[in-house]
């Protein structure tokens, strides 16, 4: 099955590790994810108010590229995936939107929302299923105690991103079941890092990521997954006295599946 | 200003019941001198001067849990963004410029995060 | 030619403030046919109803338009007017100028414009009326009752006490529904229990009330004073007649594992159980999901151990066939599942409950006798949280738009017990509003706050988190001081909406009853008819209507039951004269017809009929007058046009209909 796929911008620079393993296991999951051609920057924000067009025009190409070739467009950041699922919800649901970007892009080939914009882990879950994973893995995490971290962004609004339940998600945790590891439970999963407030505030970014993974150590937590840069960056940056290293979820697939060396203690 | 306020933001602060639960689950509670509900409250009762001189406009952190437990589905956030825009427009003035970055630059910090704090606080 | 009069009402300034009700009847005057024309203030009131008659009497009218108000709110009084005038009711047309016209209208010349133009298509229809009259028939002398909560309990005792025959149909295995479970009652905090197993006893004992626990409704037939209903007994694997009732078997049972539905799943029970020590009847029930035996074909040890062989692992579902002359929805609530809450942690923490669940922990019949302790570690909490409208006044997929009116009270309710009982235990209360109308309801709240110190707080819970030491923070707004509170709590215990019970819909189905979008029954008219089903013959009792407390849902019932008593009262019926009818010169026998009918009203014969001059055997179409109840469903599905509604006509609705282009 050919994917296209959206990289974004950090995960071509300080987050190509996201990136890297994605690709790779995509490969042993027998999975083709095809780069768009000119994808741009998502934004990294959703544009919210309903007069911001310009902002919601890079989303746009990629979904349409995606579009064009009808294939379901791939993200892996949880960034962009926000971004992309719901500027596609607008230009799917909003007639004065859709209208006016189209106007701007080409007119005679207007986008409508088609496309489907799945995330990675939705590939993994849905497209793959766990149990076939389960079948992939070479190197199961042994029972290693992990906290899954998601955000904000994959999960809310529930309405629009339809992802998982947004008050009691469960797919990072039947993911991280799928390789092996044991997914430790913990209120703060779906509460926010920080995000891009550390431009302006870092310690009070930090004060939110750190309580985040004090709660998770709590619970015994050995090590934390997210699919977010930001939420890594920000949790990797709390300035707890002990931490726990915080892992992309695709590194551990990677490990699991054995295309990455397994790191030390895992 | 309030009327362009409800327009770009597409919320309707009416259908606030006054439950609190916004505020009680905003993570950037200890941050805002007004909070999301007041901001709902403020905005209807076309009291949105004083929002603008707020700090309270660049704390939110874009969670959007505020919007996700509303259990009218008013939107808070929106309403916050809303008030930040048509400052952010009407000023010209940008809070945040590139040259105030560059110092603050951590080598490890993600693009991402420059990108949605440029869009958050500059036009 | 008819005599036609008209009479437009003003409805006060209802109609009148909206259409100029004199040129209404300037212009119904100027159609032909009309030989008198008027206009007054209330056509409703004793004044305006002699006016039609006398009318009726001095110009020898044939047939009357009224411009009133809906039908569905006068149609009856101005037809038993014409009667008493010597008219045929059926000659009688309502033209409604108020809801379909001055209400929706703002402008008073496009309001008059269009009043004069539902006047003239009802005085066209009036020159195509016949005199209809209606048939008769018997009523059965006896209710059913589907439900066995506080509502059924109290309808069908007091019908039962009127001396007509009720039988009630209840689902689980004993009677008592959701107020057996309930520990205290406000506002008097008398014991639920106390007042309530009385009631189940008198009516288990009652020589003319028949119990069916462990059953359900499966199908119903027929129509008001003449229901059939297959009611399905499920096989409790138990001979009733047999059982005395001793309980050695539940004790003997291995399988304990399966959760018990009366103590919300706090403890387990046996899978052979009576629900509990006053349950009515007092027979166990074997719950075939659970048994070993019924898994495994081994065990049976409650076979051997009954003294009086009452266990039968054969026993079949049977099918009871009853006649009803009125039926009474009295299907109660359940609370809403609270799988989507997760910010408050039910799913993942023990110590976060349901107000029901801790009806449970402070009954002294419940799974810690009465004691209150926390789920998790049976430690005695030192902190409470109560969550208020945890589902109710939400607008979100998740949540129900009403507000569950009990919480409020019964919140207090625990407030006051937990305090009373454990003066050490701090009780936090998040509430939107406290709304507490009812005598002596709002004193019972000022009560909980002033002489018990409840802490209440205006404000909501955002989140609750579980903590390193087991114990709950509680992340909650208090809007009167604008601060978010962080609190240490031991326990929280959530509001939790309620919502009809699942089975009302499917019920209401076999009822043809309607349902609101929230699936509580709707009531003929909101305020004058409450407890009736706009289905004639169907009553409805309790919270199958909509969210009410103890008090009023007995009131409510015993309205219902005066309802049905004034029905069962009655030898005989009239029927709807306003029915279907075949021609049959043009019905071919094709069966469409009662393929659309709801209600089963159309049968087939073979008929001998005289068709230009030849004489043949056909097969026609015939309507059970006594059944149909005049929806016009089959004369539209009639490909030959054969089928017709007395009283609404093809001719007549096409009469209508030219008269408004004309």
């Amino acid at each position: 099955m050919v994917y296209s796929y959206y990289p974004g911008c950090t995960l071509k620079a300080k987050a190509k590790k996201l990136d890297r393993y994605a690709r790779e296991c995509a490969h042993i999951l027998e999975i083709e994810l095809e780069e768009i051609e000119n994808w741009q920057c998502c934004g990294g924000v959703y544009p919210g108010m309903a007069d911001e067009l310009a902002t919601r025009l890079s989303p746009v190409r990629a979904l349409r590229e995606a579009g064009e070739k009808k294939q379901d467009l791939v993200t892996v950041c949880s960034a962009c995936h926000h971004v992309l699922k719901r500027v596609n919800e607008d230009m799917k649901t909003s007639g004065e939107i859709r209208q006016k970007i189209n106007a701007y892009l080409e007119p005679e080939n207007g986008y409508e929302g088609e496309t489907k914009v799945i995330h990675y882990l939705e590939l993994l879950r849905d497209r793959i299923g766990f149990d076939r994973i389960k079948e992939k893995v070479k190197h199961p995490l042994n029972g290693k105690k992990i906290a899954p971290y998601y955000g904000c962004l994959l999960l809310r609004p529930f309405q629009v991103m339809n992802f998982d339940d947004p008050e009691n998600p469960s797919i990072m945790e039947e993911f991280l079941l799928a390789i092996g590891a044991q997914p430790v439970h913990y209120a703060l999963k779906n509460e926010c890092c920080g995000g891009y407030v550390t431009v302006e505030d870092e310690k009070f970014a930090s004060e939110k990521s750190s309580s985040i993974m004090e709660a998770a150590m709590d619970q015994g937590a050995k090590g934390m997954i997210t699919a977010c840069p930001l939420c890594k960056y920000n949790l990797e940056n709390g300035g707890l006295k002990e931490d726990i290293p915080v892992y992309y979820f695709t590194e551990l697939l990677a490990e699991a599946l054995g295309v990455k060396e397994q790191e030390e203690g895992t | 200003m309030r009327e362009e306020i409800l327009r770009i933001s597409g919320v309707n602060p009416s259908k606030c019941m006054k439950c609190g639960k916004c505020t009680a689950t905003c993570p950037a509670f200890e941050k805002m001198e007004y909070h999301p509900h007041q901001f709902v409250d403020m905005v209807k009762n076309n009291q949105i001067s004083p929002l603008l001189e707020s700090e309270s406009l660049y704390c939110c952190m874009t969670c959007l849990a505020c919007e996700e437990r509303c259990p009218r589905g008013v939107k808070p956030q929106k309403l916050i963004e809303a008030v930040q825009v048509i400052k952010l427009r009407a000023s010209g003035a940008n809070r945040l410029k590139p040259q105030d970055v560059a110092e603050r630059l951590d080598p490890s910090l993600p693009q991402q995060a420059l990108m949605a704090a440029f869009r958050k606080y500059s036009r | 030619m008819q005599k036609i009069g008209v009479f437009v009402c003003w409805c006060g300034s209802n109609i009148a403030a909206t259409v100029d009700v004199s040129q209404v009847a300037a212009a119904a005057k100027e159609e032909p046919g009309v030989v008198f024309a008027s206009d007054y203030a209330y056509m409703c009131s004793e004044a305006g109803q002699l006016m039609i008659q006398n009318a009726i009497r001095e110009k020898g009218l044939t047939g009357i338009v009224i411009c009133s108000c809906s039908p569905r709110m006068h149609e009856a009084t101005f037809r038993k007017a014409a009667q008493a005038a010597g008219l045929n009711p059926y000659m009688v047309e309502i033209a409604n100028i108020r809801e379909q016209c001055s209400w929706i209208h703002k402008n008073k010349e496009e309001g008059t414009k269009k009043a004069i133009l539902l006047a003239k298509a009802a005085i066209a229809k009036v020159h195509l009326n016949e005199p209809l009259t209606a048939g008769e028939t018997p009523v059965t002398k006896r209710a059913l009752v589907i439900g066995g909560g506080i509502a059924g309990i109290q309808t069908a005792l007091d019908i039962a006490d009127a001396g007509f025959e009720v039988d009630i149909v209840e689902k689980s295995p004993t009677i008592g529904g959701k107020m057996a479970q309930l520990d205290k009652t406000f506002p008097t905090l008398d014991c639920s229990a106390c007042i309530l197993t009385p009631k189940m006893v008198d009516a288990a004992a009652h020589e003319k009330i028949r119990l069916f626990t462990y059953s359900e409704v499966e199908k119903v037939k027929g129509f008001v004073g003449n229901f059939t209903v297959d009611i399905r007994k499920k096989a409790r694997s138990i001979l009733e007649e047999k059982c005395t009732g001793c309980g050695v078997c539940t004790t003997k049972c291995p399988s304990r594992k399966t959760g018990n539905e009366f103590n919300e799943g706090l403890d387990n029970r046996t899978a052979i159980y009576i629900p509990f020590a006053q349950a009515i009847p007092n027979i166990p029930t074997i719950d075939r999901e659970a048994c070993i035996h019924f898994k495994t074909g081994k065990c049976g040890l409650c076979q051997k151990t009954c003294g009086v062989g009452a266990i039968d692992f054969d026993q079949q579902d049977e099918i009871i066939t009853r006649n009803y002359g009125a039926i009474v929805a009295a299907t109660g609530f359940q609370t809403i599942s609270l799988e989507r809450f997760d910010e408050f942690q039910y799913s993942k923490s023990p110590d976060v409950i349901t107000s029901l669940e801790l009806e449970r922990l402070m009954n002294a019949a419940g799974p810690t006798k009465g004691e209150l302790v926390k789920p998790s570690n049976r430690e005695h909490p030192k902190d409470m949280v109560f969550i208020q409208c945890v589902g109710s006044r939400g607008e979100s997929c998740r949540e129900k738009s009403y507000c569950s009116k009990i919480c409020c009270m019964y919140t207090a309710k625990h407030a006051m017990m937990i305090r009373d009982k454990y003066p050490d235990i701090n009780v936090h209360v998040f509430y939107i509003d406290v709304r507490t109308p009812g005598k002596n309801f709002d004193e019972f709240y000022r009560r909980a706050v002033e002489d018990y110190g409840v802490d209440y707080r205006k404000g909501m819970v955002g989140k609750v988190m579980e903590q390193k030491d087991g114990r709950l923070l509680v992340q909650a707004s208090d809007l009167l001081n604008g601060q978010q509170l962080l609190l240490q709590t031991d326990m929280v215990v959530l509001a939790t909406a309620i919502e009809p019970d699942k089975s009302a819909r499917n019920l209401a189905t076999m009822l043809t009853a309607s349902m609101d979008t929230n699936d509580f029954f709707t009531e003929a008219h909101p305020k004058l008819r409450p407890v009736e089903s706009p289905t004639a013959g169907v009553f409805l009792s309790g919270t199958c209507q909509g969210p009410k407390d103890i008090p009023e849902t007995v009131a409510q019932a015993g309205a219902a039951a005066a309802k049905v008593i004034g029905l069962l009262c009655r030898d005989k019926l009239l029927n709807n004269p306003q029915v279907a009818q075949a021609k049959e010169r043009l019905c071919s026998g094709c069966s469409n017809c009662s393929k659309v009918c709801p209600y089963g009203a159309i049968d087939y014969e073979e008929r001998e009929v005289l068709d230009h001059g030849v004489r043949e055997t056909r097969r026609l179409a015939m309507v059970n007058e006594a059944v149909c109840q005049g929806c016009g469903a089959c004369t539209v599905a009639c490909p030959s046009g054969a089928m017709d509604l007395k009283g609404f006509t093809v001719k007549q609705i096409m009469a209508e209909v030219d008269a408004i282009c004309r």
